[in-house]
């Protein structure tokens, strides 16, 4: 399938949408013009055509925590180098996270960002806003300001780091009401958690990694729901990573408490026994688990416990993975392996058919992100944010053809069957076949 | 034989038998009055040490020494983890300088193993202590020092008394006995236990008293400094009553049985001055077999297939 921009629009020819039903989809100006018999009627004679038999059409997706590293480690990932990421992996929308140098505290650094993306133009960047002054944990940042600038913040995050005293938690949760917006929690008890290496279990006492427990997310987890429940206000909880996790926030949910979840593609699909290679391509945080918790939390979003799929793209230098274990640095990329590696454990598993995955991927993630023109239904008058995904080609991760800046991917080698093939933000094609289109 | 020696769980029975064996024959130069072999002249050993330890590093020599190799002591202390790219330099230095073998002392628990498989340099890794991981020569020697007291050592009760989370010590000695045959017991109060002992090829308890019936081997572990202050244990008088080695104690052991110790030690906290100056105490000895091992494992992984001693006795 080969595609390129069309000023005439685009008529999309039998692409599977959502995985349930065949037609024809027509884009003009930026928006879904005509769905089914109507598409080709409309199409003008200079309108592309795109053969899409037996690809599926997704609302575009959308990320909830990616890590642009701008400013500051341009060398691992730029906010133009991110974006090209994110549109080969059939992203039109990204939450930047704030954990950047400068922290992404002020209305100033979230503007930049914002501007950076619009600069780029491949995806829809949305900066997130930190919780605290210098992700300190000690005071707020000024969150409205971050809510009123051009930015827009509705998220708010100290990701990589927990917002671990409760007053400082209650607080931010109570204040974000004012600005619909969220405030995105790490949960890592850090005390429990210094120096930690893997996750606790009978694989780091073999192989004497210090032990980061699965309590120490659980216990955090436990005390914001009940918070976010006393003061009425909405709380989401980054990377759940552990069955007890899925345990506390089902349990959360059916009290009514205002709380969402997400799960990587890594935590979906890896285990703990990745890290007796010592590779620190597996180190990242929270660690990877056992294969009882990769369990629990594909059935905790299968069944809507875990609202999203989120990618974590945490892109590292070279220098920072191409070393001994604990010298290295937490993370793995993940936006150009998110469909691939989230269908082999959902889709292929038979525990979410492809209307499951846009729910996961693009509609509420949106909804969370207070995303207006993202996650919206394939229908006529909607914004033209569209992936198409072939669900069935086989192929081998490459490191060395990813668009991002860093290659520290735990999946090199790895054969996957779902891509995305190409990805249209607003009508406009900004990735084909694995390559961006700027 | 494998080309590394990473973890003792890299060593079939048969290989941990030919490295005794081979041990035995080899600790023979020792009593001779030139304690030298011709074996591995030519070959070069390097002993990379990130973490301060003379008595591992000067036991790796003597025994590179008497079988002839060359010999390079690579002090990279201070190298600390934070400056993880240096690893690598080192390696490729030490690549291009042609080692045969190098003996890695490092305090990331990993570092050996990374260094092995990273393609950085081609000789053999020896594992000479890695963080928490594994000290496997520490284990071979122990093995040794157990063999030469009590014979056999499938079947026999081995105690290993201490901070087992952090030791290193304890993991390799717990995966080679288990390889040997012995039945082993760890004892430590439970917040010096790893998360996941339970599935470790051996059994644990909390009580030094009742493990210490029948035992044939009570290995004593080193309680470092700092552990001391971290609430693992409320203070060095109640660990010391509660799971340090005294006369006492020792007593109550069946006569054949040997007292170990990995050093340094503490005396006074794991182990009294009398049980470590006792005839039970085989510290000393395990310390001579050490250089012996470690012939016989830089020998075997060098290639050396034949009987290490040739026709030469």
């Amino acid at each position: 399938m080969t595609t390129k921009n069309s000023a005439e629009g685009v008529l999309i020819k039998g692409a599977n949408l959502l995985g349930t039903d065949v037609s024809d989809v027509l884009v003009l100006d930026g928006v879904i013009a005509a769905i089914g018999p109507d598409a080709a009627r409309d199409a003008g004679s200079d309108c592309e055509t795109v053969d899409a038999y037996g690809l599926v059409a997704l609302p575009g997706l959308v990320d909830l925590h990616t890590h642009l590293r701008e400013p500051g480690r341009e060398d691992a990932e730029t906010v133009a180098s991110g974006s090209a990421a994110a549109a080969v992996g059939g992203f039109t929308a990204v939450h930047a996270m704030a954990n950047t140098d400068p922290v992404a505290d002020t209305a100033g650094v979230v503007e930049q960002v914002w501007h950076l993306g619009r600069r780029a133009g491949l995806c829809d960047v949305h900066p997130v806003g930190a919780v605290t002054l210098g992700l300190g944990g000690s005071e707020l940042a000024e969150l409205g300001a971050m809510a009123e600038s051009a930015a827009r913040v509705r998220v708010f995050s100290d990701d990589g780091r927990c917002v671990s005293d409760a007053v400082l938690m209650r607080r931010a949760l109570e204040y974000v009401k004012a600005l619909d917006g969220v405030v995105a929690q790490h949960a890592q008890e850090p005390r429990l958690t210094e120096n930690a290496q893997m996750n606790e279990g009978s694989v780091s006492a073999v192989l004497g990694l210090r032990g980061w427990p699965a309590v120490a997310e659980e216990s955090i987890i436990a005390r914001d729901v009940l918070l976010a429940g006393h003061v009425g206000s909405r709380l989401h909880v980054c990377h759940v990573s552990t069955a007890g996790s899925v345990e506390i926030l089902r349990w959360a949910k059916g009290r009514g408490v205002d709380v969402t979840a997400e799960v990587t593609p890594h935590h979906l699909f890896l285990t703990d026994e990745h890290v007796r290679t010592y590779d620190p391509r597996f180190k990242v945080n929270p660690p990877l688990r056992t294969q009882e918790d990769v369990d629990a939390v594909r059935l905790g979003l299968a069944d809507g416990t875990i609202d999203a799929i989120a990618t974590d793209h945490a892109p590292h230098s070279l220098e920072d993975k191409d070393c001994e274990w604990a010298a290295a640095a937490m993370g793995m990329v993940g936006l150009e392996t998110a469909v691939g590696v989230a269908a082999a454990a959902m889709v292929d598993t038979g525990l979410l058919d492809w209307a499951g995955m846009a729910d996961r991927m693009s509609v509420r993630p949106a909804r969370i992100g207070r995303l207006a023109g993202q996650g919206r239904p394939l229908a006529v008058g909607e914004p033209a944010n569209l992936v198409l995904v072939d669900p069935e080609t086989r192929y081998s991760v490459d490191p060395q053809s990813m668009e991002s800046r860093s290659r520290n991917t735990p999946y090199a080698g790895v054969e996957l069957t779902a891509r995305p093939v190409a990805t249209y933000l607003r009508g406009r094609l900004t990735a084909s076949e694995g390559s961006a289109q700027r | 034989m494998t080309r590394h020696l990473l973890s003792a769980a890299d060593l079939s029975l048969d290989d941990a038998t030919l490295i005794l064996d081979t041990a035995d024959e080899l600790a023979r130069v020792s009593d001779r009055p030139v304690k030298k072999l011709p074996t591995l002249r030519g070959r070069t050993v390097v002993n990379l040490f990130f973490e301060d330890s003379t008595r591992t590093r000067i036991s790796f020599e003597a025994a590179a020494k008497r079988l002839s190799a060359d010999v390079i002591n690579f002090s990279a202390k201070g190298s600390s983890v934070s400056k993880g790219e240096s690893l690598k330099d080192t390696a490729l230095t030490l690549e291009a300088m042609g080692a045969d073998a190098v003996v890695i002392r490092h305090p990331a628990s990993g570092a050996p193993h990374t260094l092995a498989h990273s393609g950085w340099i081609g000789g053999s890794i020896v594992n000479a202590g890695d963080g928490t991981h594994e000290h496997p020569t520490q284990a071979l020697l122990d093995a040794f020092t157990m063999r030469r007291h009590l014979s056999t050592i499938a079947g026999r009760k081995v105690v290993i008394v201490g901070d087992v989370l952090h030791s290193r010590v304890a993991r390799s000695n717990v995966l080679l006995l288990a390889t040997l045959g012995a039945d082993v017991t760890l004892v430590a109060p439970p917040t010096l236990l790893p998360v996941g002992v339970d599935q470790w090829p051996c059994t644990h308890s909390y009580d030094l008293d009742a493990s210490l019936v029948g035992a044939d081997v009570v290995m004593m572990l080193r309680v470092q400094r700092e552990r001391m202050n971290a609430a693992f244990f409320p203070s060095v008088r109640e660990y010391s009553r509660r799971y340090g080695l005294d006369a006492d104690r020792m007593s109550r052991l069946p006569e054949h049985a040997i007292v170990m110790h990995p050093g340094p030690m503490n005396r006074g906290l794991e182990i009294t001055a009398a049980v470590a100056d006792s005839d039970r105490a085989v510290i000393i000895e395990q310390v001579t077999n050490g250089v012996s091992v470690r012939m016989a494992v830089l020998y075997l992984l060098l290639g050396g297939s034949d009987s290490a001693l040739g026709g030469d006795l």
